[in-house]
């Protein structure tokens, strides 16, 4: 039974993974969670569903476009919303992050309805494959290895590029990023479209799962932000690594303890964490600069 | 000393605004091609204020008057254009990127630096003048010593191959042999072509390296002239080199 546990909570960690990565992404360069990050996301694999149904496009320029449009939506929001926004408090950006949420929930909700819609995927939910004692779902394989090869990806560019370095930088420290040439405006527009993209691709994978409708995200941004506390809000590595620990704790915790309870784990997680260890597992304390 | 006619930089009537403080009123100077030119002020002068006006950090600043660097204005264009054209900053308190490694702090200021080979030359540059730095490469830089954070700090800005550098008071919080060091490190930039303007409250240490002078007082360029007019000058000597030098020998 412990292999199939794993199994599921690594799929399911996948998703809160790439949600916690993108979460920090940004919250690295603004200092406030991005609580938009889920329905900006929701948004985007609308307009991937509106491809494959009303268009009837193939899978590779469905999703293709609504990774396009999550760029786009991600950069939009920083430039046009949060940019212009005169010496914004913390609690200032919040709830521009929360106003954000609700406009593109509204919008979802006016646009598409609260139906739930099948969503058209390559791999099935159903399909099964057997390794030894465990079967898991083609779609949980896929999952799985696009959450990881992607997060690869991300973490290769932050470490290996140059505009990856510029980007941590300019995270750190937008005004010593210009002075050392960075163009830091355009940088922190990028990082938005960057994490919005990984969002949106957590959200592709959730929506063949649970179906799509304007709440797909309501539960992977909440798993997310409790995966990133968990591994340090301040640590895209840490963040990820909370992702999977949550969900595999959750998945133990459905199998061998209760499972009317599982979705409480996270909160658990959450206070605990904020308890006894408020920078994360593999968090640093350090101080701001001032 | 030789004197460069070729003016690099030039202020004319710069008047820089912190919200309702005028930081600085009608500053006009200009940066000789190849020198040491020193700024001096007390605390709250305006030293760090016009490095930043000429850099293009402040926003909507300079208010009025012109800055040109090779005979270019450059006071409207944004920081990282300015930067690109050749003007490197090491800034008041260092502002090194502390998460990030040594190696990856002299990338970042490698950031303007069109390919690999130049990013690579340059490198080997800073080695040269810090072997530390090379030895530190995968370290964090924020667990890196304060001397050895300023050392990153003007290593990262000489990373751009800059013809103009501009230094915020380099020596702060160094013992005095690193102090010594830094200033022979800025007469070497200098040797190897590279025009430098430093703000600094080591007046004595910094006359003695510098080409040409200034002083800066509430905002308002009061004494420039030769370095060693200044030494000679009494009322700089008094205000900003401190006590006449005691009878200890
Ligand atoms: N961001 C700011 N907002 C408001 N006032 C400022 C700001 N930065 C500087 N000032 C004010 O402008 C004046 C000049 O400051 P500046 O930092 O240029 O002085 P300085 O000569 O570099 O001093 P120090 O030797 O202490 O570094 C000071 O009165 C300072 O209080
Ligand atoms: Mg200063």
């Amino acid at each position: 039974m412990l292999p199939q546990v794993l199994a599921s909570g690594l799929s399911a960690g996948s998703i809160y993974a790439l949600m916690a990565l993108a979460l920090v992404i940004t919250y690295k360069t603004t200092e406030v969670p991005n609580f938009a990050q889920g329905d900006m996301a929701m948004v985007s694999a609308f307009i991937a569903y509106m491809f494959l149904t009303d268009f009837e496009t193939g899978f590779i320029f469905a999703f293709g476009a609504a990774l396009v449009f999550a760029f786009l939506l991600g950069v939009g929001f920083e430039v046009l919303l949060l940019r212009r926004m005169r010496k914004p408090t913390h609690l200032n950006l919040i709830i521009m992050t929360l106003g954000f949420t609700l406009a593109l929930f509204g919008f979802a909700g006016w646009k598409w309805g609260a139906d739930q819609r099948q969503f058209p995927f390559p791999v099935s939910a159903n399909e099964v494959i057997r390794f030894g004692s465990v079967s898991i779902s083609t779609l949980s394989v896929a999952t799985i290895l696009i959450a990881g090869i992607l997060m690869l990806l991300v973490f290769a560019f932050f470490r290996f590029t140059k505009l990856g370095v510029a980007m941590q930088a300019t995270q750190q420290d937008p005004i010593a990023a210009r002075i050392n040439g960075v163009p830091a405006r355009a940088v922190v527009g990028l990082t938005f479209g960057i994490s919005s993209v990984i969002g949106t691709v957590a959200a592709l994978l959730t929506a063949p799962l649970i179906t799509l409708d304007p709440t797909l995200m309501w539960d992977a941004l909440l798993k997310g932000f409790a995966a990133a506390v968990l591994g340090g809000l301040n640590t895209p590595v840490g963040a990820v690594l909370g992702g999977y620990l949550l969900g595999v704790i959750e998945n133990l915790f459905g199998a061998y303890i209760s499972v009317e309870f599982k979705s409480v784990v996270a909160f658990l997680i959450i206070v605990i964490v904020l308890w006894f260890r408020p920078s994360g597992l593999f968090g640093r304390h350090h101080e701001r600069k001032v | 000393m030789d004197k460069h006619p070729e003016v690099l930089l030039e202020l004319n009537a710069v008047e820089t605004w912190h919200g309702s403080l005028r930081a600085l009123s009608d500053v006009s100077l200009t940066v000789p091609e190849g020198s040491i030119t020193v700024i001096l002020g007390n605390n709250g002068a305006g030293k760090s204020t016009l490095l930043n006006t000429i850099l293009g950090v402040l926003e909507g600043q300079p208010k009025n008057g012109q800055i040109s660097f090779q005979g270019t204005r450059i006071d409207r264009m944004a920081t990282e254009r300015i930067v690109r054209s050749g003007i490197s900053y090491v800034p008041e308190g260092r502002r090194i990127f502390s998460e990030l490694t040594v190696w990856e702090n002299l990338k970042v200021g490698a950031y303007v630096q069109k390919d690999q080979l130049s990013t690579k030359k340059a490198l080997e540059r800073v080695c040269d003048f810090f072997p530390l730095l090379a030895e530190r490469q995968s370290q964090a830089a924020g667990t890196l010593s304060g001397g050895e954070q300023q050392m990153l700090a003007i290593g990262r800005a000489l990373m751009n191959g800059p013809r103009l550098l501009l230094l915020d008071e380099p020596s702060l919080g160094l013992a005095p042999i690193l102090v010594r060091q830094v200033f022979d490190i800025i007469s070497q930039i200098r040797d190897e072509g590279v025009t430098v303007l430093l703000v600094e409250q080591n007046a004595r240490m910094a006359l003695a390296v510098a080409d040409e002078g200034l002083v800066l007082d509430s905002g308002e360029l009061v004494v420039a002239g030769s370095a060693s007019d200044l030494v000679d000058n009494a009322e700089v000597e008094e205000l900003y080199m401190g006590a006449p030098s005691l009878p200890i020998k």
